[in-house]
C-alpha cells in the first residue's frame, strides 16, 4: 500500500529538525528530497568498487562498470525504451537538451527554418532554442496556453508548418502544473509534418507518472535525476536509436572513442560516444538506486496519491482569501504544484513567513520568466509535492498562509 | 516574526516618497531579474559645492523588504549630499530596518539603495 508516512521514513533530510520544528519539504519541483537507499547506493561506489569505469580488468573496475551499465539497463525498462542503447547519461536536462541542440539541430539546420516551442517552458527548453537558432535564421514560434492554463490543439495545426525542424515542448509544467496531452502532440505533429521531429522536457513528468517513450513516439526526451529521488549532476537523454547512431558526439575526449590515430579518430557508438571523460559513476549508479525506489512504489501509484494531493489542496487553499494559483483548476490534468500570488503580500515574504516555520517553498519566477510575463505577474510562490509529501503539509501549508494573510491584511 | 517588525509592515503599507517628480534632475531604474522586483527613482539635487538631494520619490512593485527599505532609504537621503549617500552601505539599510538580513533577502533590501547610488555616482 501507499503510504506517504511510512515512505517519509526512508527520507534522512525529513528527520531533521530546526528550532525544534519538523522540516515540511515543499520544493521537490526544484529537487526532490533522497532516500537512504539512494545515499547508501552512492555510498557503495566509493566503498567497496571505487574504480573508473570501462578501463580495468580488475575485479572492482568490473564490478564500478557492470553497476554503471546496469542503471542503465534500470532506467530504459522504467521509460519504456527499446534499448538501453538510447539511454545517455549527461549532467541534467539542460546538457540533455542542449546535447540535442548542438550535435543534432546544429547539423541539420537550414535558414528559414524554424522551431516550435510553448510559452510554459522552463528556460532550460527555450533559451537553446532562441540563442542558437538566432544568426541562422531560424525563428522560433511560441505555443501559447489557453486561460485555464491548457495548450490548444486546434493552435497546433496552424503553427506546425513544413518549415518546422523541431517541436520542443514540456510534458507538464513547472509553474502551472499542466500535464501536457505528449501522445497526442506528437501524433499532431507528425500528422502535419511527418519530418519535424519532436523534443519532450519530461523533468516534471518521469518523476510523477508513468511514462513510455515508446507509447509516446517522440524522438527525443530529457530528464533529471535529481527531481526523482536521485543525486543531483546527473541527467538522462533518450533519443530513438537511428537518430542517435547518426549524430555526431557533442563533447570529444576520453572514453567516447574507439580508436584515436594521429589525423583521424573513430568514436564509439551511441550512448557512449555521448559520454565523453570520466563520468559520475557515483551518481548514475545511486540513480539507479532511485528508479528502483520509485519502480518499487508504482508509478501508477505515484501519481494517483499526487492526483490526491492536489484535488485536497484546492479544497484547502480556497479557505484563504485573496490566495489564486495559476494553471488548470482540474486535478486530472495537473500534476503536484502550485504557483500561487496573493493578494497584498509578495511570493518573497510568504516565502519567508512561511520559512519561519521550516515550510520550504520557493518565490521567483521558477526558471519561466516568458511565462510570468504572458500571465502579468512578475513572480510567484510555488509550492510542489511529492512521493513524501502528506495532508498533513498541505494543512500545515494552508495554516502558514493564513498567518501570511493576518500580517498583510 | 522578527523581520516583519511593525515599523517595516508600517513602511510597506504606507510607504513614503512614493510616486514620480515631475522634471526629475536624474532617474535610474534597478531590476532584480531572480524575483522581478523592479524600482525607479527620480532625484531633484540642490546645487552647491557638493549637490545634495532636495527631493526623491520611489516607484515599482517589491517585496515588504524591498519597498520598506526604499521608503526608509528615500527619508533618511533626504537633504543628505551626494557623497555621504554613495557611501551608505548594506549596514545602513540593515540599521534602518532594524535587522539583520539573511543572504536570500540581502539582494530585496539593497535594490533601493543601488538605484540611489546608480542615480547620483555621476553627480558628484
Amino acid at each position: 500500500m501507499f503510504d506517504p508516512k511510512i515512505i517519509q521514513k526512508d527520507f534522512p533530510h525529513l528527520k531533521r529538525t530546526i528550532h525544534g520544528k519538523r522540516i515540511v519539504y515543499l520544493d521537490s519541483t526544484a529537487t526532490s528530497l533522497k532516500p537512504q537507499q539512494v545515499i547508501d547506493k552512492e555510498n557503495e561506489y566509493y566503498t567497496k568498487y571505487n574504480a573508473n569505469v570501462f578501463r580495468g580488468i580488475y575485479t572492482t573496475s568490473e564490478e564500478a562498470t557492470a553497476e554503471y551499465e546496469k542503471a542503465r539497463e534500470i532506467t530504459a525498462t522504467f521509460i519504456g525504451a527499446a534499448s538501453s542503447d538510447e539511454i545517455v547519461f549527461t549532467r541534467n536536462t539542460s546538457e540533455s537538451i542542449n546535447l540535442v541542440a548542438y550535435s543534432f539541430m546544429l547539423d541539420v539546420w537550414a535558414s528559414g527554418d524554424r522551431v516550435l516551442t510553448t510559452i510554459m517552458e522552463h528556460h532550460s527548453n527555450f533559451v537553446p532554442w532562441q540563442q542558437l537558432g538566432s544568426g541562422r535564421g531560424i525563428d522560433v514560434d511560441i505555443w501559447y496556453t489557453d486561460k485555464n492554463g491548457l495548450l490548444d490543439m486546434k493552435a497546433l495545426e496552424k503553427l506546425v508548418t513544413k518549415k518546422t525542424k523541431l517541436v520542443a515542448v514540456t510534458a507538464a509544467s513547472n509553474v502551472l502544473g499542466t500535464i501536457n496531452p505528449v501522445k497526442e502532440i506528437v501524433r499532431t505533429v507528425k500528422h502535419l509534418n511527418p519530418k519535424c521531429l519532436v523534443l519532450i522536457d519530461a523533468a516534471q513528468a518521469v518523476p510523477h507518472m508513468p511514462v513510455d517513450v515508446g507509447d509516446w513516439g517522440a524522438d527525443f526526451v530529457a530528464f533529471s535525476s535529481h527531481k526523482m529521488l536521485g543525486p543531483t549532476g546527473i541527467g538522462v537523454l533518450w533519443g530513438r536509436r537511428e537518430l542517435l547512431e547518426d549524430m555526431k558526439p557533442f563533447n570529444y575526449g576520453g572514453d567516447m572513442i574507439s580508436e584515436v590515430h594521429i589525423d583521424r579518430t573513430v568514436f564509439k557508438k551511441a550512448p557512449h560516444k555521448f559520454e565523453a571523460g570520466t563520468p559520475h559513476i557515483a551518481g548514475v549508479i545511486g540513480f539507479g538506486a532511485a528508479v528502483e525506489y520509485l519502480t518499487a512504489l508504482g508509478m501508477d501509484h505515484v501519481r494517483a496519491h499526487e492526483q490526491e494531493l492536489v484535488t485536497y489542496a484546492i479544497e484547502q487553499f480556497s479557505q484563504v482569501e485573496g490566495l489564486d494559483f495559476v494553471g488548470p483548476k482540474r486535478a486530472d490534468v495537473r500534476g503536484g504544484v502550485f504557483a500561487c500570488v496573493m493578494k497584498q503580500a509578495h511570493p518573497h515574504d510568504i516565502a519567508q513567513l512561511l520559512n519561519e516555520d521550516n515550510i520550504c517553498i520557493r518565490a521567483g519566477n521558477h526558471c519561466a520568466m516568458p511565462l510570468h510575463d504572458y500571465l502579468h505577474v512578475a513572480s510567484t510562490a510555488r509550492a510542489s509535492f511529492y512521493v513524501y509529501t502528506t495532508k498533513a503539509d498541505i494543512d500545515m501549508l494552508v495554516e502558514g498562509l493564513l498567518k501570511v494573510q493576518k500580517i498583510f491584511s | 516574526m522578527d523581520l516583519y517588525r511593525e515599523n517595516i509592515l508600517d513602511h510597506y503599507k504606507h510607504p513614503r516618497n512614493f510616486g514620480h517628480l515631475e522634471g526629475a534632475f536624474v532617474t535610474s531604474e534597478e531590476i532584480n531579474v531572480s524575483c522581478g522586483d523592479r524600482i525607479v527613482i527620480d532625484v531633484r539635487l540642490k546645487q552647491g559645492k557638493t549637490p545634495t538631494i532636495e527631493e526623491i520619490r520611489f516607484s515599482g512593485e517589491g517585496c515588504a523588504i524591498n519597498q520598506a527599505s526604499a521608503s526608509m532609504l528615500t527619508e533618511k537621503v533626504t537633504g543628505m549630499n551626494v557623497v555621504d549617500v554613495l557611501n551608505l552601505t548594506l549596514a545602513d539599510v540593515e540599521a534602518l530596518l532594524g535587522t539583520q538580513l539573511t543572504p536570500s533577502r540581502v539582494k530585496c533590501a539593497l535594490l533601493p539603495l543601488e538605484a540611489i547610488h546608480k542615480a547620483v555616482q555621476f553627480v558628484r
